[in-house]
């Protein structure tokens, strides 16, 4: 059967196959359902009312969307970057490995534009941002070549796992002469979003909180403890749940593998810090607001201070080899790097750098019920793609899901 | 700099135009139902219209205004005259902190009044005075924005007016997606209100906080309308886009000074042609030792401070 006709079939299996599960799996694609229906709600009223319905305002001007989406292209990122360690230690599932990494890319990269989206005055206007279509400001505007590669990123990752897939749908081994380079120029790629997005920040010379040239490594170094977080607690989960074949060494190694990332963040942090404090200029009011508050202020403080001690006791879970390899510490240590780096690179990285504002003044930016239940309906949207998703990819890597087969058997036991 | 008024059309059709009618001729096909839709997606920024284009857009926006406000706006397209290049003088010593500019320009340039019943829909104002303390010098940090005294000048405090600084190196420019906002030849930096897209890139990339964001539905009562309105200046401006100062383009280019210039009691403001070696701003110049904002910076501003 020719390619185009396979992936008609494909399509209409996997959504009967994502049609059937257990009540587990419809329980959590219920829940995710009511997060996108509040989220839309939330949204639709954002789109009455204006941006006023977010605590946004002219002197904090980014905020909660802006920063998740920062968060999640380092996400992206890093999911893909996985398949390094992979080929270099050989570890076993790496067929499964490509296949989870890109469609976590996948998934977190519609979150990204989803984010984009709800933060934009303008969403009617949003061709105006398109490749091809509008009138993209390249080569000065960072932001027009953050969506250049963003998209690029999104359509090979999109590209290769389809690929990948439809393959072993059809019961052939994908041809590594095709996936191969693609997988390879995807990891470049991934270096490249993100370092991107970062030059988005760091190319404004009016906001020194950003303007600092160690905030592009910075950013790839959380990135690559807080994408791995997420995989390792996917692993687990799918290595009980869908008995994929994942080794415990892989899953040690990785968490290693994060604790030198996270070694390097927070060097780079003590760096910054100590830069700030002993030079003690008037950029050092962004940091103080972030970690002590001004003039009373302090709507950021306690999170500031979560951050770091949850980015500490993970670096040393991961460090030590006794808590790196009990299930216990190790999966601890991924919620705390995940809470570390979340807070840090989404609001503890976009509000500082707007506090004070150019003209010296403190408003005190807290995100309203309607900007969080909008970002809880963009989880809920990347959560259910990647469920979906996976689904999909997990029953044809281990054969339960075959061109041969009429309709994907019903009884098969998958994880929601 | 480029310009949007006498700009040439580019003779052979772009990749984008090309696309964008086979989109066209797709969508036609399919239903008149969508013709606002494509509308808006066949548009182009001011600056890619020919003459006719942009004829047509002003007379849309006139139709709209009055639809709107029950009454005449005029808007118009006057282009930057060769050999201008506006400059922005403001004497420090002299200002002494009364806001008339602010008022005269919020009424001037269609500012939305904010809300009354939504009280966290603050008013716009393209000009920010800010009160600063004499012992601290020209320092941000101390500044104060929302002073509010029985009588100014108060003991011990000086004033400094922050407005768009129409830099020659934007860093607002640079960063915007889209395209939708440039300097023209005469300095004057503006912003396409049907282009831009409201990601407030050039918020963050302002040092001065000179562009303010339509958070809401902007607040204009039909009887405070000013009808002699820019395309690309004053005139209404949706929500969801950003807007700042532009040196009045609607007066200047005309030939009259901006409406803060001539609503300051003190005669602290002054505004000229900085290309006319006998102008007010080029005397001044001459005269005076003046600064900018934040040069350190690289913006080159063309609004001078000085202490006269
Ligand atoms: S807010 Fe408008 S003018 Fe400013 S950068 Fe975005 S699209 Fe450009």
């Amino acid at each position: 059967m020719r390619f185009d006709r396979a992936f008609l079939r494909f399509t209409a299996g996997s959504a009967k196959l994502v049609a059937r599960g257990s009540s587990y799996y419809y329980g959590w694609i219920g829940l995710l359902a009511i997060f996108i229906v509040l989220g839309a709600v939330a949204y639709a009223r954002q789109v009455d009312e204006g941006l006023i319905v977010t605590a946004l305002r002219d002197p904090v001007s980014w905020g909660f969307y802006i920063g998740n989406f920062t968060f999640l292209v380092g996400v992206a990122a890093a999911a893909v970057v996985l398949v390094i360690p992979a080929y270099i230690y050989h570890w076993k599932p790496i067929k499964e490995l490509v296949i989870l990494g890109e469609l976590l890319a996948v998934a977190v990269l519609a979150m990204c534009m989803l984010f984009v989206l709800v933060d934009v005055g303008r969403p009617d206007r949003l061709t105006h941002i398109l490749p091809l279509l509008g009138s993209l400001n390249v080569p000065s505007s960072l932001l027009a070549w953050d969506v250049l590669v963003l998209n690029i990123y999104f359509l090979l990752n999109l590209g290769v796992v389809t690929y990948l897939l439809v393959s072993l749908f059809r019961g052939r081994s994908p041809n590594p002469y095709i996936f191969m380079p693609l997988v390879m120029f995807s990891i470049p790629m991934a270096v490249t979003i993100h370092s991107v997005t970062a030059f988005v920040y760091n190319g404004l010379p009016g906001r020194p909180f950003w303007n600092a040239s160690l905030l592009a490594p910075k950013f790839l170094a959380s990135a690559f403890c807080s994408g791995p977080a997420i995989m390792l607690i996917l692993l687990q989960i799918l290595r009980k749940t869908a008995n994929l074949d994942i080794k415990m060494e892989a899953i040690w190694k990785i968490a290693e593998l994060m604790a030198y990332a996270m070694f390097l963040n927070l060097f780079f942090l003590v760096a910054e810090v100590f830069k700030e404090v002993y030079s003690d200029t008037h950029h050092l009011q962004h940091m103080r607001y972030l970690f002590f508050g001004l003039e009373g202020k302090t709507a950021l403080v306690g999170w500031a201070w979560t951050s770091v001690a949850a980015s500490v006791a993970a670096f040393f879970l991961f460090l030590i080899p006794a808590t790196r390899k009990n299930l216990v510490t190790l999966n601890v240590g991924c919620v705390l790097i995940f809470i570390g780096v979340y807070i840090e690179k989404s609001i503890g990285l976009v509000v500082p750098g707007f506090t004070p504002s150019v003209l010296g003044e403190i408003y005190e930016y807290d995100p309203t019920m309607n900007e969080f239940l909008v970002g809880l309906g963009i989880f809920g949207v990347g959560a259910l793609l990647f469920t979906l998703m996976s689904r999909v990819a997990i029953n044809v890597a281990n054969g339960t899901f075959r061109l041969t087969q009429e309709a994907p058997r019903a009884d098969v036991d998958v994880p929601a | 700099m480029s310009d949007f008024t006498p700009l040439p059309r580019s003779p052979s059709p772009d990749r984008r135009g090309f696309l964008k009618k086979v989109v066209a001729s797709a969508a036609i096909a399919t239903s008149a139902g969508c013709r606002q839709a494509l509308e808006e997606f066949m548009k182009k920024s001011l600056r890619e219209m020919s003459r006719a284009e942009v004829k047509d857009v002003l007379q849309k926006h006139e139709a709209e205004y009055k639809a709107k406000f029950g009454r005449e706006v005029e808007v118009f397209a006057t282009p930057a005259r060769e050999g201008v290049l506006f400059g922005y003088g403001l004497d420090l010593s002299r200002c002494n902190g009364n806001r008339k500019c602010v008022t005269a320009c919020v009424k001037e340039n269609n500012q939305s009044r904010g809300s009354d019943d939504a009280p966290h829909n603050n008013p716009i104002q393209w000009i920010r005075v800010l009160e600063m303390e004499k012992d601290k010098g020209i320092s941000f940090e101390h500044a104060n924005p929302y002073y509010n005294p029985k009588e100014v000048p108060e003991e011990g405090k000086f004033y400094l007016p922050v407005q768009c600084q129409q830099c020659e190196n934007p860093p607002c420019v640079k960063v915007c997606p889209v395209g939708a906002t440039w300097a023209e030849r005469d300095g004057i930096v503006v912003i396409d209100y049907d282009w831009c897209i409201g990601c407030r890139c050039c918020m963050s990339a302002c040092p001065y906080g000179a562009r303010s964001f339509n958070w809401a539905e902007p607040n204009l009562p039909s009887d405070q309308v000013n009808p002699n309105t820019h395309v690309l200046g004053n005139r209404p401006r949706p929500r969801g886009v950003v807007e700042k100062c532009t040196f009045c383009i609607q007066r200047t280019r005309a030939g009259r000074y901006p409406a803060c210039l001539e609503a300051c009691p003190t005669g602290a403001r002054k505004f000229g042609n900085l290309l006319d070696p006998n102008s007010e701003i080029r005397r001044l110049l001459e005269e005076k030792r003046v600064f900018v904002l934040k040069e350190e910076l690289n913006t080159r501003p063309k609004f001078f401070y000085f202490y006269g």
